[in-house]
């Protein structure tokens, strides 16, 4: 029942799609003032079907209905609750459903808070973003329909994959998903402004919010994802620069750049192509994202399935928008060339726009690594996989001067400056070098190259704490993202020059010596869930000063599908994370095991958190910076 | 009239890369993990396809031959795909293959085997997937070659091509 009911609620959203499209043509040719109610009305019912069929799909996943083939696929009877609900979108069919319910809300509260927007632009918004929502609605119906009927029923479902059942991972995909949509408000927004000739101050005042709303949730989202992969895939780390990982921070970066052209624009008229493109760049990034994860051309731990059908309808959907835009990008967009030539080297313009080029920089370097194997792989039959050091080396030498750009960026004042208070500034950095120089000098054989770097980064943690705590609160959103943004880069960079890694074999009973202390594997102690069999190893390890911790990382065997993940064990403290996991080593009575210290990663958590209340602030803040 | 040139360039770029992207993704994804030390086979008892009688994989893999270990499934597209190549393959009177029938339901995969042919000298089945997972399997189809010694020296993730095909039979020489 509830697969029916989910299944013509798509069809009646996809046909009101159509209805929407037609009322809001005709009203755009109307005088009258504001937009028709009927628009509203349709806009809100499309929304209402969306919620009803995605409902039903919950719904159909908590009753475990394996009459409905999504549910045979990915639920399973044993499975609590929770994991049956987050298995709603922890699959292909329902995950496009969630987009297309994000889609769906998001232009019903953009047409409901636009109201002092000029109704032509109101209207075409809603138009592009028609567009989009028509194709998600025709993908899912025809290459992916969530409501799919088997029949004999089975009495059993497939189950979910262990390692998605997870909380933060149930939280993450509609986090990522909000930042991800918003992006496509962005998108139609930017185009329907180009058409209307409203790129303005006042449509950056306007559209600011929505970037700052879909910057929250993609900088949570990706936290989240990356909270998932240390706990969860015990890969003992937090980004490991796989696609995947990838995809999500491309329209970060272009976001984050949009963002700060944005109170560019806000001020005076510059900066208007450009602000175009990366807010077209944005989500066309995302949408590229969902290419590249759902059609299984590249291999990553978040490839569903291997559909090719799927992959060829985005890839079309996808080239669709870009020429889309490209078209009204180049038929309706007049440049306003005569601003830019007016930015003063020393001021906060400026500023930003280097801070563009350093982002476009990181974005190029990370697009490259991404998706150089694709190309290289067709057009000369060659395997080959990009790995961490690549992006490594190419992205933080140029860390640095970033860094120092964004300490001096904010000192600045708008149309030009003159620096002042350049004692400080001096004093800062002076004091920023010697004290990493101290500190390094202690940890780490590497110093000088990790002076450079460390350096930078304690400067703009100075003079941002400095904003923070000394200069009364004056831009206070801008002064706690930029403070936590330092934080985050610390904590990363401690991170990784501080962390101890050990990786043994060792069975029960048995001590291994290091040179910082002892590992002692006291004892195996086998457990049964309703899900899952699970073996837990009993850990004492001593510290050289004497402190002892106990961990106790887990083996888990589901019962289905049959699957074992090592669930790690993690002892969180201010300063440092211990990390212990454990896996069999077949046919042995050993087992391996990886022995973790990761100084400060609580601190990445944080201090992205930190900055995502940031943008948050901003969000809520009334007035402008004058 | 740069103008002109600018989009037509870039239109030139975004078609390039629709090319590119088309292709990859006809491209099969099959990826062949380089196994560094032959890694052995696991020793399992699992049930016969037609004679649903218990067999041993120590008396499955006797004879001093190349075994070729095929995991299959009846509701697999792409199985459905590979299966011409399986049944050229077994014209090869040198290897032996060996299914391994992949949670499946046992009518279906009958029927899959009368409408395609049966390829395989044997066929073992999988119900639970576990044997699956004891052989590092990380989905279907997966097919693994195991040499005389009884170790696996080869495995492929995704379905056999007939580019794959050349590779076998020339590892097979």
């Amino acid at each position: 029942m509830a697969n029916q009911i989910g299944y013509y609620s798509l069809i009646l959203g996809l046909a009101l799609s159509f209805i929407l499209s037609a009322v809001s043509i005709k009203d755009f040719y109307n005088n009258n003032q504001g937009i028709n109610q009927k628009v509203l009305s349709l806009s809100f019912l499309q929304f209402f079907f969306v919620i009803i069929s995605f409902l039903s799909l919950i719904l159909s996943f908590v009753n475990s209905d394996f009459s409905n083939e999504t549910v045979f696929n990915n639920s399973h009877t044993t499975k609590p609750l929770f994991y049956k609900i987050s298995g709603t979108w922890g699959n292909h069919e329902g995950s496009l459903l969630l987009w297309l319910l994000v889609l769906t809300l998001f232009i019903f509260l953009f047409l409901i808070k636009s109201n002092e927007q000029p109704k032509k632009y109101r209207i075409l918004t809603l138009l592009f973003q028609q567009v989009i929502i028509i194709g998600f609605f025709l993908f899912l119906l025809k290459t992916s329909n969530p409501f799919n009927y088997l029949f004999p029923i089975p009495k059993e479902g497939l189950g979910l994959n262990p390692i998605l059942q997870d909380p933060a991972l149930a939280i993450h995909p509609p986090i990522l998903y909000l930042g991800y949509v918003g992006s496509s408000i962005i998108f139609s927004a930017s185009l329907s402004a180009v058409t209307q000739n409203y790129v303005s101050k006042e449509w950056a005042q306007h559209i600011k919010k929505w970037i700052l709303i879909s910057w929250i949730f993609l900088t949570l989202g990706i936290m989240l994802g990356s909270i998932w992969a240390y706990y969860e895939l015990g890969w003992g780390g937090f980004w490991f620069w796989d696609p995947v990982e990838n995809v999500s921070l491309m329209p970060w970066l272009t976001l984050t750049a949009l963002l700060h052209c944005v109170l560019v624009l806000e001020r005076r008229v510059a900066l208007t192509s450009w602000i175009i493109i990366l807010s077209i760049a944005t989500f066309i990034l995302s949408m590229c994202g969902t290419f590249l994860v759902r059609s299984g051309i590249l291999n990553s731990v978040h490839t569903f399935a291997n559909d090719p059908e799927r992959g060829i309808f985005i890839l079309i959907f996808l080239f669709v928008l870009i020429f889309l835009s490209l078209g009204i990008f180049f038929l309706f967009h007049k440049e306003n060339n005569k601003n830019l030539d007016k930015i003063f080297w020393l001021s906060k313009e400026a500023s930003i726009l280097i801070n563009n080029w350093f982002l476009m920089y990181f974005l190029s370097v990370v697009l490259i690594g991404t998706t150089y194997p694709i190309f290289l792989d067709v057009i000369s039959a060659q395997k080959i996989s990009v790995g961490p050091p690549f992006y490594h080396k190419l992205i933080v030498p140029f860390l640095i001067p970033f860094l120092v750009f964004m300490s001096l960026g904010p000192k600045l004042n708008w149309i030009k400056s003159k620096v002042e208070n350049k004692f400080s500034l001096i004093i800062f950095f002076i004091i920023s070098i010697f004290l990493s120089f101290f500190i390094l000098r202690k940890l780490t054989p590497g110093v000088l190259f990790n002076t450079v770097l460390i350096s930078p980064a304690f400067y703009l943690f100075f003079i941002t704490a400095k904003d923070l705590f000394i200069k009364k609160f004056k831009n206070l959103p801008q002064s706690i993202a930029h403070f936590s943004f330092s934080m985050l880069l610390l904590s990363i960079l401690f991170n990784s020059i501080l962390s101890l890694e050990i990786i043994t074999n060792i069975k029960v009973g048995e001590k291994y010596n290091f040179d910082k202390g002892q590992i002692f594997f006291q004892k195996l102690e086998k457990n049964k869930n309703s899900n899952y069999n699970s073996v837990i190893g009993h850990f004492k390890i001593n510290n050289n000063k004497g402190k002892i911790i106990y961990l106790k990382p887990e083996l888990r065997i589901y019962n289905q599908p049959v699957t074992i993940t090592s669930e790690a064990d993690i002892k969180t403290t201010l300063l440092a994370d211990t990390f212990l996991v454990m896996n069999l080593v077949k046919g042995k009575e050993y087992f391996n095991i990886r022995y973790q210290v990761k100084p400060f990663m609580i601190w990445i958590w944080i201090s992205v958190l930190l900055l995502s209340l940031g943008g948050l602030m901003s969000l809520l803040k009334k007035k402008y910076e004058k | 009239m740069k103008n002109k040139i600018f989009l037509f360039i870039i239109i030139l770029f975004f078609i390039f890369c629709f090319i590119i992207f088309y292709k990859g993704l006809n491209n099969s994804n099959i990826y062949i993990p380089k196994l560094n030390n032959k890694k052995d086979l696991p020793i399992f008892i699992a049930r016969d396809f037609y004679l649903e009688t218990e067999v041993n994989s120590e008396k499955i893999f006797l004879d001093n031959n190349f075994y070729i270990l095929n995991i299959w499934a009846s509701w697999c597209v792409p199985c459905r795909k590979e299966h011409p190549i399986l049944m050229e393959l077994s014209r090869n009177k040198s290897i032996k293959l060996i299914g391994l029938n992949y949670r499946d339901n046992l009518n279906n995969a009958k029927k899959f085997i009368d409408e395609l042919g049966n390829p395989y000298s044997q066929i073992l089945i999988d119900e639970e997937g576990t044997l699956a997972v004891e052989f590092g399997a990380y989905g279907v189809p997966e097919t693994f070659i195991i040499d005389k010694n009884k170790k696996i020296i080869k495995k492929f993730i995704g379905p056999l091509n007939q580019k794959l095909l050349k590779e076998i039979k020339l590892f097979l020489k």
